[in-house]
């Protein structure tokens, strides 16, 4: 296996102060297939990361894996060691769903549960055996820090369907952060929404910084360059021996290096609009 | 002149959106071809139409209150279906509880938990396909060498019944369950198990009261092809002439279509006329079920 992965590195790329989450050496595959290779990358405590490359680069395939929830998938397996604090998450005695407890995720398309708004908040905290104090107001704090608390409070009981895509977007992330995970992982959340909604997301994601470590694909480089303090760029290499195209880590680096001053002529490539 | 040609070619295509198009739903063969289909429905509800009608007009003479309050008798001026309805009522309401329960556990298991590559469950699964096409008697003689295997005397009772009914439901429910789970959208188990929840309380808090409503409607018209049966319960010499009402699972019972199967195979006219009279009582019954399931999926149709 032949894959230049290698950045023509002019200057080393500055690290996150405070690692919270660490791959090192990922690899991904569907079956036999490597959708991802050696993907080395560490992510900030309290910092947005934004993944960024062309479609079918392993993006959501990497993201998926920073939570196990590529193990729900027939064939899925993950080589390499992802690290929460030091400890890997597919290390024998981890349980997947003690990690998905720690690291929530927010899916492309609304899938809000079909229940009421409330209902869709308090099924967290439920199903993992919180015990507030008072569930109306976990459900009220919760909603209220998703900056949604406003326009629903008046229609808790009904269905979450009656909301538009932009506020079952927002009930999905707020349901995340109502079990209190440590990172949270976005998968294109904005990709369904209007330019309106899509930007009172990022508000939310630059607020939901403080409290939290947010990962998120997208896309859209206007939005990693909006909202990502470090930005992750992907691109689809051959593997000259099986001729299959697999996922690798080009650049990493600060956003703003990234997008003023890239190290890597592909990544420059892709910033400016010259590859598909 | 090769201006005016460019300006030709622009009005042929401006033109070329009329006309018929090969293939099209209004060329001769699409037209045969629907002509055809609307033939063969107009045929089956014809059949369906006047068999209702003639059974109607027949019946309807003596569909009085003796039909719901009487019991069977040798005079066919006093006799009425009273027992039948009430036995009806036991064999399907113990089916409902046998079946339900049961066929939903095996759906959920073989749709969310068993791994679908294992040679196993696939054996399993088309197999229950093949269970619910088999013929109806075939459950009752089934049902038959078993009661006797294990030394009961008495198989004319509402458990023996309902036993035999059972095994005839239970694939309907699995593969009308089955279907109904796989109809709830993955995301909402993803959504779920993102959060946290484990496999199980994905499944009993989301996916399975999402597809209630489809297992309602599944589960209803089961039962209401259940409720026509007569032939299993005639092989476990269900009785035909009972003058009291069923009291509990070991009672003995007599159905609805099993009176009407007495009662046809009676020389005089006047028990035809019962006949066609406890037909209509058992099509409203049936017709009724068919339109709860209607009701209930419409009702909560989903628009994920
Ligand atoms: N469930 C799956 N099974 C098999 N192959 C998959 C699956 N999901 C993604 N892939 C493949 O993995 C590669 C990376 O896909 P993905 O992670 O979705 O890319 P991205 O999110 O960057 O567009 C693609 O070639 C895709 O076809
Ligand atoms: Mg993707």
């Amino acid at each position: 296996m032949t894959i230049h992965a290698m950045n023509s590195n002019l200057s080393v790329p500055e690290q996150p102060a405070q690692r919270i989450l660490e791959c090192e050496k990922v690899n991904v595959f569907y079956g036999d297939y490597r959708a991802v290779t050696d993907v080395n990358m560490a992510f900030g405590q309290n910092e947005i990361t934004a993944l960024i490359g062309p479609s079918g680069c392993g993006k959501s395939t990497l993201l998926r894996s920073l939570n196990r929830m590529n193990d729900l998938i027939d064939g899925a397996r993950t080589e390499g060691l992802v690290t929460l604090h030091g400890e890997n998450l597919y290390d024998k005695e981890v349980d997947p769903i003690a990690v998905r407890r720690r690291i929530g995720m927010v899916f492309q398309k609304p899938n809000p549960f079909p229940k009421s708004i409330y209902d869709n908040i308090a099924y967290g905290p439920r199903v993992l055996g919180m015990k507030p104090s008072s569930m109306d107001d976990l459900v009220e704090e919760t909603l209220t820090r998703a900056a949604l608390w406003d326009e629903v409070k008046d229609k808790l009981k009904q269905s979450a369907f009656g909301l538009s895509g932009g506020q079952q977007q927002r009930l999905c992330i707020a349901r995340t952060i109502a079990v209190q995970p440590e990172i949270i992982l976005m998968d294109e959340p904005c990709s369904a929404l209007d330019p309106i909604a899509t930007s009172r997301i990022e508000d939310l994601m630059r607020e939901l910084r403080e409290d939290y470590t947010i990962v998120i694909v997208t896309h859209n480089m206007q939005q990693a360059a909006r909202v990502a303090d470090r930005t992750a760029f992907f691109t689809a290499l051959q593997d000259e021996t099986t001729g299959n195209r697999t996922g690798v880590l080009v650049e990493y680096d600060k956003t703003t290096k990234i997008f003023e001053d890239p190290s890597d002529q592909r990544t420059e490539d892709y910033i400016s609009g010259r590859f598909g | 002149m090769a201006f005016s040609n460019m300006s030709l070619g622009g009005q042929i295509q401006k033109a070329s959106l009329k006309g018929r198009v090969r293939g099209s739903e209004s060329s001769a063969k699409s037209i045969t071809f629907l002509i055809l289909l609307w033939l063969g429905l107009l045929i089956a509800f014809s059949v369906l139409l006047v068999l209702i009608v003639t059974t109607l007009l027949d019946g309807y003479t003596r569909l009085d209150a003796r039909i719901f309050t009487n019991y069977p008798s040798a005079n066919p001026e006093k006799a009425g279906l009273r027992p039948a309805i009430l036995g009806s009522l036991w064999v399907i309401g113990t089916v409902a509880v046998l079946t339900i329960p049961l066929g939903v556990a095996a759906a959920l298991h073989l749709e969310e938990f068993a791994n679908k590559h294992n040679r196993f469950n696939r054996f399993i699964e088309l197999n229950v396909q093949n269970l619910a096409a088999v013929p109806s008697i075939v459950y009752g003689l089934l049902a038959l060498g078993t009661l006797t295997l294990i030394g009961v005397k008495e198989k004319n009772i509402v458990l023996g019944g309902a036993v035999a009914l059972s095994m005839l439901v239970l694939p309907v429910i699995v593969i009308s369950t089955r279907e109904a789970l796989r109809a709830v959208p993955m995301e909402i188990r993803q959504g779920s198990l993102a959060l946290g929840a484990t496999p199980l309380q994905t499944a009993f808090r989301q996916t399975l009261p999402s597809a209630v409503p489809g297992i309602a409607t599944g589960s209803i018209l089961a039962l209401s092809r259940a409720l026509g049966e007569a032939a299993p319960l005639l092989v476990l010499g269900a009785l035909v002439f009972v003058r009291f009402d069923p009291n509990g699972l070991l009672s003995g019972y007599t159905t609805m279509p099993i009176q009407i199967f007495n009662w046809t195979s009676r020389p005089q006219p006047e028990f035809h006329v019962l006949a066609a009279a406890a037909s209509i009582v058992l099509l409203a019954i049936l017709i009724a079920m068919n339109a709860v399931a209607i009701i209930i999926r419409n009702r909560y149709q989903r628009r994920w």
